[in-house]
């Protein structure tokens, strides 16, 4: 699980990369960051920025409603790890 | 609608803006435009009909299909005029995959192929036409009954080795590949794909619409698609060759002319083969000259911070430069820049119609957010580029202001 959670569902690109950094500011390498997306641009991107910023890509997990895991939005969850 | 007149009668922007836009829609070259006129007053009437007009139509239509084979290295019987690029890729894709069917009916395809390969190559494989946006790369649509694209590497660039494992899979009836990426520029390994493409028995279609008048027309094809409208002709034309090897399936209704039924426009064939054949007349020095202001275009962008200049820097399209500028909304930027007096492109999901992003830059893991492409017509201006590259820095400056993404 993740140290801090970034919700950025409902913005649109690039919002969500930029409510991620800014979330990552200050926070020690190591750290654990998740940003809930429902913009597609979002998975595509935040892997990007983790290349520029020189931070690693975790994992992108894809939500949808009503799947298996009983949720209510469609969208990504986005990992990374502060480098 | 501006009347107003400008210095070059083939340009017809507002004075004082630059346009640089120019992939898959030029502006006229100006012999195309006398072309056109000339073929208005002889090449009016139908040229399948029998009389003394007709004949001349059918006469500018036959020179037309000449000269456009003479460019691309075809033979003029293998030279089909179509109603223009994406409907040339529709029916090459749906008429060569039919004569397949025996074979199978998948379609390969580059990962940054045009959206019209990819909605063909899903429609032609069994998939719905409309159904989904295109994937990229990685995507987790389970359903395997079709192979997914073939992956490109971070510069655009084609993975042969894959492409040619892909094209060796039993069913598969058809191979399409890019001559060149047109929102990126990357040039594809054509030559490989269609030797392994060969071997395997499986036709292979070149686009070659970002590229023809721009680069030399590669031979390493059996189904060529070439777009007038990208090298100064007129758009609602296009050109496609099929090697007289290939075996092709109309698939439409029948028709006299199945790659444009009803037949096409005979002034529009004619200014396409003319502006054609004028590009081709000094392609090598526009070449040099355009190759030159996009290295200048790709330096000058890369000192601005924050930004992913995107594309293969050295085997490219000389003409064309496309950058992404982190916490960057391209929507925004493509507006103030507008506001300043540049018409650029963009691959951003904000500034399509979707939410999806360009499934090309999001095949190449770079950034599809503040996105920014530029093409260089052969009228463009090195005055113009420096113009552009004394506002570009400022117009970032004032998107990212806005955001308040300063120290991020």
């Amino acid at each position: 699980m993740s140290d801090t959670l970034v919700d950025a569902r409902g913005l649109r690109c690039p919002l969500p990369v930029i409510r991620l950094a800014a979330a990552a500011k200050d926070l020690p390498a190591g750290t654990e960051l998740t940003v809930l997306s429902t913009d597609p641009a979002a998975k595509h991107d935040v892997p990007a920025w983790c290349r520029m910023r020189g931070h690693e890509h975790v994992g992108t997990r894809e939500h949808r409603a009503g799947g298996s895991r009983d949720e209510d939005w469609d969208g990504w969850a986005v990992t990374v790890r502060l480098g | 609608m501006s009347h107003a007149t400008p210095a070059d009668p083939a340009r017809s922007t507002t004075p004082g803006r630059v346009y640089l836009d120019n992939g898959g829609r030029a502006p006229w070259h100006p012999l195309a435009r006398q072309a056109f006129e000339q073929s208005l007053a002889d090449g009016w009437a139908d040229p399948r009909r029998l009389h003394a007009e007709g004949r001349r139509a059918a006469r500018l239509l036959d020179a037309a299909r000449e000269a456009i084979a003479a460019v691309l290295g075809a033979r003029t019987q293998e030279v089909h005029l179509t109603p223009g690029h994406t409907a040339s890729l529709h029916a090459a894709v749906a008429s060569a995959a039919a004569a397949r069917r025996r074979a199978g009916s998948a379609v390969v395809v580059g990962a940054v192929e045009r959206a019209a390969v990819l909605h063909a190559a899903r429609l032609a494989g069994g998939g719905s036409a409309g159904a989904g946006g295109v994937a990229g790369t990685g995507g987790s649509d389970g359903t395997a009954e079709a192979p997914g694209p073939v992956p490109v590497d971070r510069f655009g660039r084609v993975d042969a080795e894959a492409m040619a494992v892909a094209v060796r899979a039993p069913g598969v009836a058809l191979a399409a590949l890019q001559h060149a990426n047109g929102e990126v520029g990357t040039l594809q390994p054509v030559g490989a794909v269609h030797d392994a493409a060969r071997a395997a028995g499986v036709p292979l279609l070149v686009d070659a619409g970002a590229s023809v008048g721009h680069v030399a027309v590669p031979d390493a094809w059996d189904l060529l698609a070439a777009d007038p409208a990208d090298w100064g002709g007129p758009a609602g034309i296009g050109v496609l060759a099929v090697r007289q090897r290939v075996r092709t399936v109309p698939v439409g209704p029948e028709d006299e002319d199945p790659w444009a039924p009803g037949g096409v426009s005979v002034p529009l064939a004619f200014a396409a083969a003319v502006a054609l054949q004028a590009v081709e007349s000094d392609r090598v020095a526009q070449e040099a000259r355009r190759r030159a202001l996009v290295e200048r275009v790709r330096a000058e962008v890369a000192r601005i911070p924050d930004v992913e200049v995107v594309g293969d820097p050295d085997g490219r399209l000389p003409h064309v430069a496309t950058f992404s500028f982190l916490y960057v909304d391209g929507e925004a930027l493509v507006t103030e820049l507008d506001r300043h007096g540049f018409a650029v492109g963009s691959g951003s999901a904000c500034t399509a119609s979707t939410l999806e992003p360009s499934h090309v830059l999001a095949a190449m893991g770079v950034l599809t957010h503040g996105n920014v492409r530029i093409a260089l017509d052969r009228s463009t201006t090195a005055d113009e580029v420096e113009r552009f590259l004394a506002v570009l820095p400022g117009a970032v400056a004032r998107v990212r202001e806005m955001l308040g993404v300063g120290g991020l």
